[in-house]
């Protein structure tokens, strides 16, 4: 009998050593060669080796589009992102086993600090790479389901989120909406449960465009507990989705058939567009407050009055250093960060994910940024 | 298995034998010792700043987890304590007599064949991971049991365990524990089951010489030998319950109240579904203060299993 | 039946007036009342729980047969951008998910079960009820109660401490998981020796033979299959844990087959990930081979693969057991 548990265990392992030597070819192969190529020709010699990054899920699609196309470029690098979320990819990264992070937020002056023991000179800088407007979604028969949006101003959403309008047909609502016949159905806030940058962005949208109607302090957490909370972007949407009268907010990306808030801009109601993140962007001044060398770190100016602008948008940063202790990592984060805020990689996203492009106004700051990337 | 790579062939060497397995039975039962307390100890160290760091910054940590509400250690982890042990407990109430009957009639009533199938099947479910269970019941059992729980809701609102209106999507404390209870009704199933099996032969036809009906011989042979089983299967439930994630995490729409509104949403959450969905975006600090929420987890869950334990050592004196 | 055998056995006693002893026809009835009662709610209980389980099975089968394909099964998922499809035709696939899955939970089978057996035997056969015993036994009772999230955060931080910080492999996740299989493999076990009959341990010493080879050779064999039934309850707690893992053995796209080296996806991650992920987008311009749905479906899928997985261990645990089991008369 022991002789028979020993055949069986070795029979067992070698099946799984079997199993593993079948796995090494499950890669899908140069799927996005044609993504990329037109920047192929600026690009100096192509990066090698393991890279490793970690951070914001909201990312994650278009790092997954980035990855593919950067590796059109650079066939023998392999990446790994891990959407761990942006409070551990920091940690992640301060600890330096990762090469980048990615974050819902720009770095905190205590972490730029404590990046100093990482880099390998300077501290750590952050650059957005990644604009996504928020939508507000809801859930309404008779509205939705026939594809039309519902228009609202500011302290109008910030109002309903906050459990003071409470039915579809208020005379708040109605007055904006004066085509639409909206039904008595109660409302049914839908909000993130979980620590979430999306939610953070959602909520500095009322601090700045509705101050009067939003008393919360700013935070990364829901503040009241009006309504119903949902982990994560799909659980809100598929809580919205289950009944109707609800409404929610949510990455553009997302929204499948879902209707959407145009919200007030100026004197019009601009309904969603990643074209409309772009502008508020455009429109939008660097935090002064984020000190730091190479830092670009956006001040999203909800109050923006700027023709198409969509105010509500999160706006997400890739962290690496500017100088690095190995030096395989340094080559690397410069030629992934260039990549990424590159026209190419903004399209890859753009297709990935239905993000913003990065305004021009932008674009020249973050490649000084990444430009002082030390290689060799 | 392992053990039986330790013998010693040679009769001679029997002693030796008999010493090193003994000494290696002690070290293992030695290490469950070892094992806790290094969890203990590793969750106490990693939670350390909580007690012994700075305050000001705990409580800003603690109000930025809670939207302002609390900046307290105590007032944030009470209610999630609360939410926790509601959570499990309903989950195991739902859970228990189901599954003793279950159980039962896998042992008892079904024909042989039928309940050699039935007990691979429920093998098998108690292998559902958690996930799945999640998926679907956030996406389909939530829309599905809404009808039920406002019928509830309208007909016995005035009891205030489901004082409505039922909350639509049904993502609440109610739903949560009828996903838990279907969690862990496996488990309880499985492990009971094979006590139920092993009952002596012999007690169960004493029963019915006595002349004692079906039900009769199972409440005097077959309830009394498995006791000690099923309380420990509902244990194992209870644990799987408290410390459940990703169900509760995916389901309930949390709440950080004293509530027991179990149809109403945004009342309750548990600690473990709460560790998850802030310790990604956590920071050093944050992640503390949850690492003590889940000490005190731990705590509970050892003074419900050592009361637990109590009770069935006086039940069965 | 019982009553008529039991009045002809009596017919040599000494005259008693069993007329007195004999139960009245209304408690006889309401005993049968009572009989039929419960079989009818043991009955139902097995009904009712039907009804969410098959629920379950069914939606994970109807929605994963959708993508559940060669291709899924052997593509892992790098290169896979929004919903288009792969240039295999596919559209990802799980193959370093199911490697993960297996290495994790085979590496916390390594540490748990021979020491759970071990804790076992020593609770069984060699304490008997001593404090120690006592305190041991009481502890795995307060184990199988560690939420996995803890088990998680425990091993996170005991493999940045020894490891440094910011280590993630797949060890970490075995360690992880081994410390939730391990309470529930002695817990079993424990159950499954204690049945084992005395006599048989007596006949075995008594025949001079060692203790150690008398519950190597007698005691364990005759538990055996409840052993194994135990271990697979166990690994299937462990299978589908997603918690700990996330923070443990993290997300990766691509296959990693070194379990102490690298991050490992493993399947319930995966089916967590494309969870999240929802939707895929499809850009105007897109054509018709791109799937929006497509993270769900995947999701759905790779959920079906991981209840086969299962399914496959059941089978090789069940023939291990009979391959194994002694023969008894029950």
């Amino acid at each position: 009998m022991r002789k028979n548990v020993l055949v069986r265990s070795i029979a067992a392992l070698s099946g799984i050593v079997m199993l593993a030597g079948l796995a090494a070819c499950g890669d899908n192969t140069a799927s996005t060669s044609s993504n990329g190529s037109s920047s192929s020709a600026t690009k100096s010699e192509p990066v090698s080796g393991d890279f490793q990054g970690a951070g914001a899920s909201s990312q994650q699609a278009a790092v997954e589009a980035w990855i593919a196309g950067f590796q059109g470029n650079n066939p023998d690098a392999k990446i790994a992102y891990n959407p761990s979320g942006s409070g551990a990819g920091v940690s992640t990264f301060l600890t330096g086993a990762t090469a980048w992070a990615g974050s819902d937020k720009a770095l905190s002056d205590d972490e730029v600090s404590q990046s100093k023991a990482v880099c390998a000179s300077g501290a750590a800088f952050d650059v957005p790479v990644y604009i996504s407007p928020i939508a507000v979604v809801f859930n309404l028969k008779g509205v939705s389901d026939a594809g039309k949006h519902i228009n609202m101003d500011a302290s109008t959403i910030a109002k309903i989120f906050d459990g003071k309008i409470t039915t579809w047909n208020d005379d708040a609502i109605q007055s904006q909406n004066k085509d639409l016949k909206l039904p008595a159905t109660p409302i049914t806030v839908v909000h993130r449960s979980d620590k979430s940058g999306t939610t953070q962005n959602f909520v500095s949208y009322f601090k700045d465009a509705a101050p009067n109607d939003w008393s919360y302090d700013l935070s990364e957490n829901w503040p009241n507990s009006v309504g119903q909370g949902a982990k994560g972007t799909s659980g809100v949407i598929s809580t919205v989705q289950q009944a109707d009268g609800t409404i929610g907010y949510a990455d553009f990306s997302q929204v499948g058939k879902l209707g959407t808030v145009a919200v007030k801009v100026g004197d019009s109601y601009n309904e969603i567009s990643a074209e409309g993140g772009s502008k508020v962007i455009e429109d939008s001044k660097l935090d002064d407050t984020a000190t730091g060398e190479n830092r670009v770190v956006v001040k999203i100016n909800h109050e923006t009055e700027a023709k198409g602008a969509y105010p509500i948008v999160l706006v997400s940063y890739m962290i690496a250093c500017p100088a690095y202790k190995d030096a395989k990592n340094a080559e690397f984060a410069k030629s992934w960060l260039t990549y990424v805020t590159s026209d190419d990689g903004q399209k890859a996203a753009q297709d990935a994910a239905s993000s913003a492009p990065l305004p021009s106004s932008l674009t020249s700051k973050i490649t000084k940024s990444i430009e002082a990337i030390k290689t060799k | 298995m392992s053990s039986q790579d330790t013998p010693v062939m040679q009769p001679a060497g029997g002693k030796t034998a008999d010493k090193v397995f003994k000494g290696i039975a002690y070290a293992c039962g030695i290490l469950i010792l070892v094992v806790l307390a290094a969890v203990f100890l590793f969750l106490f160290f990693r939670a350390w700043p909580l007690i012994g760091g700075d305050q000001s910054a705990n409580s800003a940590t603690i109000s930025s987890f809670t939207g302002g509400k609390t900046n307290s250690f105590w007032g944030y982890v009470l209610p999630l304590l609360f939410g926790t042990v509601l959570v499990s407990i309903l989950a195991l109430l739902i859970a228990f007599f189901i599954s003793i009957g279950i159980a039962l009639f896998i042992s008892h009533y079904a024909p042989k064949k039928i309940a050699t199938g039935l007990s691979y099947v429920v093998d098998l479910l108690a292998a559902i991971p958690s996930v799945i269970y999640g998926l679907w019941g956030g996406l389909i059992l939530v829309p599905a049991i809404y009808p039920f729980w406002n019928w509830v809701a309208t007909y016995l609102g005035w009891i205030p365990l489901f004082a409505g209106p039922a909350a639509n999507p049904q993502r609440t404390v109610a739903t949560v524990a009828v996903v838990l209870a279907v969690m862990v009704l496996p488990i309880i199933t499985s492990m009971s089951r094979d006590i139920f099996l092993q009952t002596p032969t012999l007690q169960q036809e004493a029963a019915y010489g006595l002349g004692a009906t079906k039900w009769e011989m199972i409440k005097l042979a077959v309830i009394p030998f498995g006791k000690s089983g099923i309380v420990s299967a509902s244990m194992l439930a209870l644990g799987r319950a408290l410390g459940e994630t990703m169900a509760v995490l995916m389901i309930l729409s949390p709440g950080l109240t004293y509530s027991i509104k179990l149809l109403q949403a945004s009342q309750n959450q548990t600690i473990a579904a709460n560790i998850a969905a802030q310790y990604p975006e956590a920071n050093d600090l944050g992640v503390s203060t949850l690492i003590g929420t889940g000490l005190i987890l731990f705590l509970i869950t050892f003074v419900v299993n050592y009361a637990a334990r109590k009770i069935t050592e006086k039940a069965s004196v | 039946m019982a009553e008529a055998t039991k009045k002809k056995n009596l017919d040599g006693a000494p005259v008693i007036d069993f007329d007195k002893f004999r139960p009245t026809r209304s408690s006889e009835n309401s005993r049968k009342r009572k009989d039929l009662f419960m079989t009818g709610l043991i009955g139902l209980a097995f009904v009712i729980a039907c009804i969410p389980l098959v629920s379950v099975l069914w939606t994970t089968i109807v929605n994963g047969l959708k993508r559940l394909n060669l291709n899924f099964l052997s593509y892992n998922m790098t290169g896979v951008v929004g919903g288009n499809p792969t240039p295999s035709g596919g559209y990802g696939g799980v193959v370093h998910a199911i490697i993960g899955t297996l290495e994790i939970t085979g590496g916390a089978m390594v540490i748990s079960i021979p020491i759970g057996i071990m804790c076992a035997v020593y609770l069984v056969e060699y304490a008997h009820g001593g404090k120690l015993a006592m305190t041991i036994s009481l502890l795995v009772d307060v184990m199988s109660g560690i939420p996995s999230i803890v088990a998680g955060l425990f091993a996170f931080s005991m493999f940045t401490i020894v490891f440094g910080p910011g280590t993630i492999n797949g060890i970490e996740g075995s360690v992880a998981l081994s410390l939730l299989m391990l309470p529930t493999v002695v817990k079993s076990c424990e159950e499954m020796l204690k049945i084992v009959p005395n006599d048989l341990r007596e006949a075995s010493l008594a025949l001079g033979v060692t203790k150690q080879r008398t519950i190597t050779k007698i005691v364990l064999r005759t538990a055996l299959p409840g052993i194994v039934s135990g271990c697979i309850l166990a690994i299937a707690r462990v299978i589908g844990e997603t918690a700990p893992l996330l923070m443990t053995a993290g997300y990766i796209s691509s296959t990693n087959v070194n379990l102490f080296s690298g991050q490992m996806t493993t399947l319930p991650v995966f089916v967590y990930q494309e969870y999240s992920k929802l939707n895929a987008n499809c850009p105007v311009h897109a054509t018709s081979a791109c799937v929006p749905t497509i993270p769900m479906e995947r999701a759905w899928a790779a959920a079906l693969v991981l209840i086969i997985i299962v399914l496959v261990l059941n089978l090789i645990g069940r023939l291990v057991a009979k391959v194994f089991a002694v023969k008894t008369e029950r």
